[in-house]
């Protein structure tokens, strides 16, 4: 260490060290233009020339290059210096008249105008440029040329490829000498041009080392092998020397890594399909026209334009948008991807709806579309929404965007359906764009022999819908198929089930048992509490003076112990904040840094590691709340973290160790309904090792699959039913209860009792887990002569003639379909799903049974989503005829005796037709049994369609809000045989997460209700949204199943009596907490 | 029952689907290597703005 004086007081550095750095870390300005943290200082602009005074001496030294040595004084403040400085600004100021940072400083010296002969230029020939040059390992550029003809160039003053365009350059030039297209037209020879950000969809650019993005897991950077310069050129390196924590490692290599595995999943995903290949819509050429995945970040606040709507051409907010549907999808004409993209319909409105919110002024949306596809639970109804909301839906394929010349806009020509041509002109066009296999996928699929089909997805068969050609690997999400967020969700499961199956004698074999030290007893000492004040790197340590708020915290009542982190939540300070716990006898810790809702279990876990209960804890969250909001006002943040800190050491004095007992879980499983869906996942959980009691009311297993014929991919359904059957009849471990209803149903997760009742007796069986797959039904139709005439048939009725080999079928020569009977109107506002492709599977077996005979599908929107849109595309090579239909237009039937007459208006001859049918098929709606009971017993609800309610429908699609109960089949949603199968193995793969567990934690953060404060209101049980509070009718009064509750505290805030106390959140915290943040 | 499997699967991809499927898998008791191409977890989910119905952040 050398101490020296600076302005008068003691000062200290390190050996070597120059003035500039020990003034900076002293708070001491001294200005420099030539000046870099990540070079070599050289003296060069001289502004930070100060006064150097030893031995009665004084001398003038640069501050940037001159090292400190023992004894010396320092004086960066006295007359002498600033006249120095002055003059030396009055000769850059003649150099650079308007280079902005040059007259900021000459405005600082009350300098006006400069005695010296202007020169107007933009270089003060500092060298920043060359040095970082010199030190990315290129040296591109140097200062050529002597005295007054020197300058920053290239060698021969030529274009060179020396330059590998990293700009660095111009990110160091104090005067804005050296610019991006300066670097372009006189530097280098290659591109320049910036790194594309993949988490913005290119709109933005990054980094060679970076973080994706703010909310990235691991949130740490990553280093961009193919755009760093290091692993260009050996040279930088200079994020090594500003790591703190000397974590960059550049010596790294690829290495292989080989582990052995029982199973493997694979879930690669997808590309957003690029539209550049297709000329004709301008992608490339017009900044306006967007991909949806681009439009996505536009919207997003996180985005380019921080969730402003705005165009990316001249960022002004568009008032008109256009969306052109299947961009890279339903398309064998331009690309090879004749397959339905399954999702873009349902974001496309999705995007109309937010950017119409987003927008301030009322925003024109079109989109264009061949078939609106919303297929899934609830869609449609956001699509009729979204028509109500004003946004247009015009069925027309645009086949060209053009610009406008002059404007920013483009141009789209379209035929309506009633042939008329219209040019419309829009601000913006957003394509939608199919997905996409990577071709990277398809070469590792090949390696692994794993078979794929003509577009890339994996070859399954609709019984074994994650299953893949290989043994062992399995496969889920969009590799499978096309398929939207929900839907790759309960595969993920399902793929997790059946990648275990076959496991099961292995669980638990691999993984760590966490060994705990014993919980230290707390209850007979006063508070002492620990409070750790996070730097967080620089996130608050930039702003908030943490320091300060250290100091102060040390103040405050009970506090024993304080320190500061430079990252609290590292490894290596969990486990000194451990030992410091345990050496200083502290018994609550509160941690001042960022959010609960991220890290709180990480430090009670430290807390645990302690031997202290995780509940006397507390987060004082400083950045969140602080740091980053008030960021451009550091001293009121720092007032402002205090006072966080303070409010949370008044709560943590209240603190008292919470309990959670352990429930052990009954290892079986109880699945209601004997269908596909609930044959599969009784059949999944007894190859997971559990026993399943399997109830039925009917008397047969099978439900609805046992009068169906053959899947859209013309697999034998009467065959799988009945060897499913026959794999649950003959394990052991499932018991089937046919003829079974249920009765009443007691307890919770890990703990049901279920009364099963049969004409003969009832029984209670106990059971962890519960799944309901009770399905749904075919509706009947009461309109189009159902019922009166028997040429009127449903899909069920005509599969039933197909299975038996019915004379009808072969004697018919004019088959007629009408699509969506009972589905997407009043009464059942839904898409039923599976008709569509019902109606033309069976369209196309007519056609092969007898090429000549005449079928018609009335239809609304054909929705044969993912790769069923191959069999819509071999009806129509078949010759079968497509006609749509609008629903203030249904066809009309009149009996003509064996067979009936269809009349309807087809839209593009506009004319009303009538065709003779020998067969009419109506597409009957699938409808809900609508069991209220069941729902009831189990406390789940049903939602206005009659379809069982998930947790949450887009991340938890098997799950109910209420935990232990899993759900599965047509009772969540009508969906075909492959979707029914994945979602009960997806359900399995739930319920076994909780048959794997030996008991379940009970208690801690849950409300407790005090009898004799009850008044018997109900209110807390209104409110409760988990139904976790009972009613004692012979105390009368409320109480709590700690089991279901989830400590959210309605309860509480509801009671006139203050009856329920939240632990860890009682009245005396909360009231000691609000009254330390007034006490400021 | 001879105990010739192992207890650990190999999840590929760390998108939604990868990220739901490991975290089953791990909660059932077998042990995950999940491994992801991209330097973070996540996946295009992770891009989106809002998802259907609920418009909810799709962070």
């Amino acid at each position: 260490m050398i101490t020296f004086k600076l302005n008068g007081k003691k000062v200290k550095g390190e050996e070597g060290q120059y003035i500039l750095q020990v003034a900076e870390n002293y708070g001491v300005e001294i200005p420099t233009l030539c000046h870099h943290k990540a070079l070599e200082p050289a003296g060069m602009c001289r502004l930070c020339t100060v006064e150097m005074h030893y031995g009665g001496r004084v001398r003038y030294v640069t501050a940037c290059n001159y090292p400190i040595w023992e004894g010396m004084e320092i004086k960066t403040d006295t007359e002498t210096v600033h006249e120095g400085r002055k003059l030396n600004v009055e000769l850059l100021l003649a150099r650079c008249p308007d280079v902005p940072i040059i007259k900021e400083l000459a405005a600082q010296y009350n300098l006006k105008k400069t005695r010296f002969k202007i020169k107007d230029d933009t270089c003060i020939l500092c060298g920043l440029c060359t040095r970082i040059c010199d030190r990315m390992g290129n040296s591109a550029i140097s200062l050529t040329g002597r005295g007054v003809e020197m300058k920053v160039d290239t060698p021969f003053h030529i274009q060179t490829d020396v330059c590998m365009a990293c700009s660095a350059c111009a990110f160091v030039c104090p005067t804005g000498h050296i610019t991006i297209d300066k670097i372009r037209e006189h530097i280098t020879t290659h591109a320049v041009k910036k790194i594309p950000s993949e988490y913005d969809a290119g709109l933005k650019g990054r980094k060679p080392i970076y973080v994706p993005y703010a909310q990235a897991v691991p949130n740490i950077p990553a280093i961009d092998r193919t755009k760093c310069v290091h692993f260009k050129t050996d040279g930088c390196k200079i994020c090594a020397d500003f790591c703190p924590v000397d974590a960059i490692d550049h010596s790294q290599k690829e290495e292989i890594i080989e582990f052995d595995v029982g199973s493997i999943v694979l879930a690669p995903g997808f590309e957003a399909f690029d539209p550049s290949r297709f000329d004709t819509y301008a992608y490339t050429s017009l900044p306006n026209v967007v991909t949806s995945l681009e439009f996505e970040r536009i919207l997003s606040a996180t985005g380019p334009f921080s969730g402003h709507l705005v165009r990316p051409s001249d960022h002004k907010e568009p008032k008109k948008i256009g969306w052109l549907q299947c961009v890279g999808s339903r398309d064998l004409n331009r690309c090879d991807n004749a397959y339905c993209s399954s999702v873009c319909c349902m974001y496309a409105i999705k995007q109309t709806v937010i950017a119409t919110e987003h927008s301030n002024e009322l925003l024109d949306c079109a989109v264009f579309y061949m078939d609106m596809r919303t297929h899934g639970k609830d869609f449609d109804k956001y699509y009729e929404n979204a028509k109500k909301k004003g946004v247009r839906f015009v069925r027309s394929r645009i086949h060209t965007i053009d610009p406008v010349p002059g404007t920013d806009e483009v141009s789209v020509r379209y035929i309506e359906e009633d042939g008329t041509i219209k040019e419309e002109i829009f601000d913006m066009f957003v394509l939608s764009v199919g997905l996409e296999i990577h071709q990277d996928i398809a070469d590792l699929s090949k390696r692994i022999s794993v078979d794929l089909d003509e577009y890339l997805f994996t070859k399954t068969d609709s019984f074994h819908p994650v299953a893949t050609s290989v043994e062992g690997i399995y496969a889920c999400g969009a590799f499978t198929g096309p398929k939207d967020i929900p839907q790759s969700v309960m595969e993920a499961s399902a793929s997790a089930c059946a990648a275990t199956e076959h496991l099961a004698s292995a669980r638990n074999t691999q993984t760590k048992i966490l060994e705990l030290p014993p919980e230290r007893d707390v209850s007979e000492e006063s508070p002492k509490i620990g409070i750790f004040v996070c730097n967080c790197g620089i996130n608050i340590g930039g702003v908030v003076n943490v320091p300060e708020v250290a100091k102060y915290a040390k103040t405050l009542p009970n506090v024993a112990y304080v320190e500061e982190n430079l990252f609290s939540c590292s490894q290596d300070t969990q486990e000194k904040m451990t030992d410091i716990i345990t050496q200083k006898g502290l018994n609550r810790v509160v941690v001042a840094a960022c959010t609960p809702k991220t890290h709180e279990p990480l430090f009670q876990e430290t807390l645990i590691n302690a031997g202290l209960n995780k509940y006397l804890f507390e987060m004082a969250n400083i950045r969140n709340h602080d740091s980053w909001v008030h960021a451009n006002d550091p001293d009121a943040a720092t007032e402002k973290a205090k006072d966080l800190v303070r409010m949370a050491v008044a709560k943590t004095n209240l603190l008292a160790p919470l309990k959670q007992t352990d429930l052990p879980v009954s290892h079986s499983a109880m699945v209601i309904g004997g269908g596909i869906a609930g044959m599969t996942a009784a059949v999944s959980l007894a190859h997971q090792g559990y026993p399943v009691d399997l109830v039925e009311k009917s008397d047969t297993l099978g439900g609805n699959a046992l009068m169906l014929g053959k899947t859209h991919k013309d697999e034998d359904i009467g065959t799988f039913v009945k060897g499913l059957i026959k794999a649950v009849e003959s394990d052991d471990r499932i018991t089937v209860h046919a003829g079974t209803t249920i009765s009443n149903v007691d307890g919770f997760i890990g703990n049901f009792k279920t009364e099963l009742r049969n004409s003969e007796s009832t029984k209670t069986i106990e059971h962890g887990v519960a799944v309901i797959a009770t399905g749904a039904k075919e509706y009947k139709p009461d309109e189009y002569l159902y019922g009166e005439h028997k040429a009127v048939m449903t899909h069920l009725e005509l599969d039933d003639l197909f299975k038996n080999n019915d004379s009808r079928i072969d004697q018919t020569e004019n088959v007629v379909f009408i699509q969506c009977v009972g589905s997407r109107d009043d009464a059942r506002p839904y898409c039923s799903k599976v008709c569509c492709t019902h109606s033309v599977k069976n369209a196309i077996d007519f056609k092969k049974k007898n090429p000549n005979v005449n079928v018609l599908i009335l239809y609304r929107d054909l929705r044969t989503y993912g790769k069923k849109e191959d069999l819509y595309r071999e009806a129509r090579a078949a010759g079968v005829i497509f006609s749509s239909y609008s629903v203030d237009q249904k066809p009309e039937v009149k009996p003509d005796g064996d067979q009936v007459i269809v009349e309807f208006t087809d839209r593009i001859l506009n004319r009303k037709l009538a065709v003779k049918a020998d067969i009419l098929c109506l597409a009957s709606a699938i409808v809900s049994h609508w069991d209220h009971s069941l729902a009831q017993l189990f406390k789940v609800p049903l939602d206005s369609d009659g379809w069982l309610l998930e947790a949450h429908q887009k991340l938890r699609p098997v799950d109910f809000a209420n935990d232990g109960i899993f759900l599965c089949g047509m009772a969540h949603y009508p969906k075909p045989i492959e979707e029914s199968i994945a979602q009960a193995q997806a359900a399995a793969a739930r319920a076994t997460t909780v048959l794997a567990l030996e008991s379940i934690k009970v208690g801690g953060i849950v409300s407790d209700i005090r009898a004799e404060l009850c008044s018997g209101c109900l209110g807390c049980i209104n409110v409760c949204p988990y139904n976790a509070i009972d009613f004692d009718n012979q105390k009368f009064v409320a109480e709590v199943n700690a089991a279901l509750c989830k400590g959210c505290g309605a309860c509480a805030a509801v009671c006139p009596s203050e009856a329920p106390t939240l632990m860890g959140f009682n009245n005396n915290q909360l009231y000691a907490q609000i009254k330390s943040a007034l006490s400021a | 029952m001879t105990n010739d499997v192992i207890g650990s699967v190999l999840v590929l991809g760390g998108g939604i689907a990868g990220m739901q499927s490991a975290l089953d898998l791990a909660n059932a008791g077998y042990y995950v290597y999940l491994v992801e191409k991209s330097p973070s977890i996540g996946g295009v989910m992770a891009q989106l703005d809002k998802t259907f119905p609920t418009n909810d952040c799709a962070m």
